[in-house]
């Protein structure tokens, strides 16, 4: 048998269901791993081996006492530490949360666990969710497996990391503007949004609550789809949670998997093609696309001319939603309590607190928030960013009328080198620019590895319809046998 | 022009509650003026009749069955406070903010 490290998802699942693997094995293989490799990747901020060992071995004990299981069961997953997990620490990369251990599992993670899925640890990303290079995490950054002097992209660069470096076979990550693509296309691996309020955000440590979504990152595109047909489905917890039976995406990427896409119309954006991918990822999308033709695909070019305002309108939308959101930080209920000395109120308090536990970009966040929804800035700002938002999704709406999917690079340029961009935050904004647009309008996208460009790797986004979701995941799936696999060079 | 002055971020950070140094304010106050100028691109787009769109899911007004189920206990509810008394979260003093 070959090391467990290296296989999918959907063959341990298979192994261990026959019997040919232990689940605990499987987890051990993974944890060694860990414990080999993280010290310079640094994807996981806690990593939970007694917890992992157990939940592996009820696993095994299911089987033996002849139970059905799952196609996932006793399968490892590394889980974004913007999720909550029960009993086990969930920072959101921030010091304001260091040390708290949830009562309680987010529901995608009560589902893995039902699923029999294993639970390695939590991974280190921006703090917050807010960055695309991981770098503003309160507890260091994560190293790209590929070249440990670049960054594994954000926010969830940690769960990228951790599927790119053997260390696991699949992770959870949450998307509010790119943030499992961005890393699935720098690190060579498939990272998934699914559309928005198909999987549940109860659990979620809110950023930017009419964005956030929670999603799968893998190796395959298969894998991506069977976690997402784990964690998906209505929530009655959440409130935008879409009461609506889950697409067969497990199906669609068996079915992309055959590499015939006859009749499937590709879009592509015609304002995307003027704009800013570097000329190393131009080319690898633009092989990727002529290799989709070869598959059968047919292309047509599509306007979406409200595009160019998504970034705008997202850096107003979501630190508006985020000064919010965040603001229920405040040294009272749990987290970080700073300069209570009995003589200060609970204002300065809150002040000293939040300043020593909030990092640059989530104190840069909310203060464009509260400037954004204050009342003389409000309509100019907030409320022009919402009616942005309302033309891209009829842009999305009129493309979709003569295309099944867009297609698109996933971020402008590969993985840079650590630094480059913290001096200057709008720069960093820019990794989002083809991202952004569906979490805008909430419909799925997936991140697929298509090639290299100065040997690092370089996504293809394919963007569908809501609710579509398993139309990406065929399109992805086919673009995946047509196109090199993207291995690391040994860590 | 800018579009932000530095005496305005310190009110935006008085108002989101964060004791931001000098140091921070005059970092921060460049960097919010590049984003504000970045972002206020919105204001080319003609959308005057547009309606506005806060959520992508056309649901509103989403109820459950109003069913007792069961909640945190008390001890797990305050596990994670920085101070607890007498089974309540303590809380420095909110009286006499401006004296």
């Amino acid at each position: 048998m070959s090391d467990p490290t290296r296989m999918t998802a959907a063959d341990l699942g298979r192994a261990i269901g026959a019997g040919d693997l232990s689940a605990v094995d499987v987890t051990r293989a993974h944890l060694d791993r860990i414990a080999a490799v993280d010290e310079r990747v640094h994807a996981f901020l806690h990593v939970d081996n007694e917890g992992a060992l157990a939940a592996a071995a009820r696993v095994d004990a299911a089987r033996a006492a002849g139970e059905p299981l799952g196609p996932l069961a006793g399968v490892p997953v590394a889980v974004k530490d913007v999720v909550t997990t029960r009993g086990l620490p969930s920072t959101a990369g921030s010091k304001i949360l260091e040390g708290w251990r949830p009562p309680y599992d987010a529901t995608i993670v009560a589902r893995m666990k039902d699923a029999g899925m294993v639970v390695l640890g939590k991974t280190n990303m921006d703090e917050f969710a807010m960055g695309s290079s991981t770098e503003y995490s309160a507890y260091g950054p994560t190293y790209n497996p590929w070249d440990l002097t670049r960054i594994p992209g954000g926010s969830g660069g940690g769960s990228s990391a951790a599927i790119a470096a053997y260390e696991a076979p699949l992770a959870i990550g949450t998307d509010t503007g790119g943030s499992i693509r961005q890393p699935g296309a720098v690190t060579g691996t498939v990272g998934a949004k699914p559309t928005y309020g198909g999987t549940s955000r109860y659990g979620l440590i809110a950023f930017s609550s009419s964005l956030d979504t929670p999603g799968p990152c893998a190796r395959t595109v298969e894998d991506a789809a069977l976690l997402h047909a784990v964690i998906a489905g209505h929530d009655p917890r959440d409130s935008t949670s879409i009461p609506a039976a889950v697409p067969d995406v497990v199906g669609a990427a068996r079915l992309g998997a055959t590499g015939d896409l006859s009749g499937v119309r590709l879009g592509l954006v015609r304002e995307f093609a003027g704009e800013g991918a570097e000329p190393g990822v131009a080319a690898a999308v633009r092989e990727g696309i002529e290799a989709l033709v070869k598959l059968g695909a047919e292309v047509v070019e599509v306007s979406c001319p409200h595009f160019e305002y998504a970034l705008p309108a997202y850096y107003l939308i979501a630190p508006s939603e985020c000064s919010s959101n965040l603001a229920r930080f405040d040294g009272v209920r749990y987290g970080l309590r700073v300069g209570d000395d009995g003589q200060r109120s609970l204002e300065e308090v809150m002040s000293i607190t939040r300043e020593a536990g909030f990092g640059p970009e989530v104190k840069r966040r909310i203060m464009i928030g509260t400037y954004a929804l204050s009342s003389g800035y409000y309509d100019a700002y907030y409320g022009q960013a919402q009616k942005v938002r309302t033309l891209i999704s009829r842009d999305f709406a009129a493309a979709f009328e003569t295309v099944d999917v867009l297609v698109s690079p996933t971020t402008p340029f590969t993985a840079f080198q650590l630094g480059a961009r913290t001096s200057d935050p709008y720069q960093m904004y820019l990794a989002d620019l083809y991202t952004i647009p569906s979490n805008l309008y909430g419909g799925p996208a997936i991140s697929v590895p298509v090639g290299l460009s100065d040997g690092l790797p370089v996504g293809l986004q394919v963007m569908a319809p809501t609710l579509a979701d398993d139309r990406m995941y065929r399109v992805a799936a086919a673009l995946e046998t047509a196109v090199p696999r993207l291995v690391p060079p040994a860590l | 022009m800018a579009a932000i002055s530095r005496d305005e971020v310190a009110h935006l950070a008085r108002l989101s509650r964060l004791a931001v140094t000098d140091d921070e304010l005059d970092m921060f106050a460049g960097q919010l003026d590049v984003i504000l100028q970045a972002v206020a691109r919105v204001s080319e787009v003609a959308a005057a009749d547009i309606p506005p769109t806060s959520h992508s899911v056309p649901l509103t007004n989403v109820f459950r069955d109003d069913v007792v189920e069961p909640c945190l206990p008390q001890a797990e509810a305050l596990a994670g406070a920085p101070d607890v008394a007498d089974g309540r979260f303590r809380v420095p003093r909110i009286l006499d903010e401006e004296a």
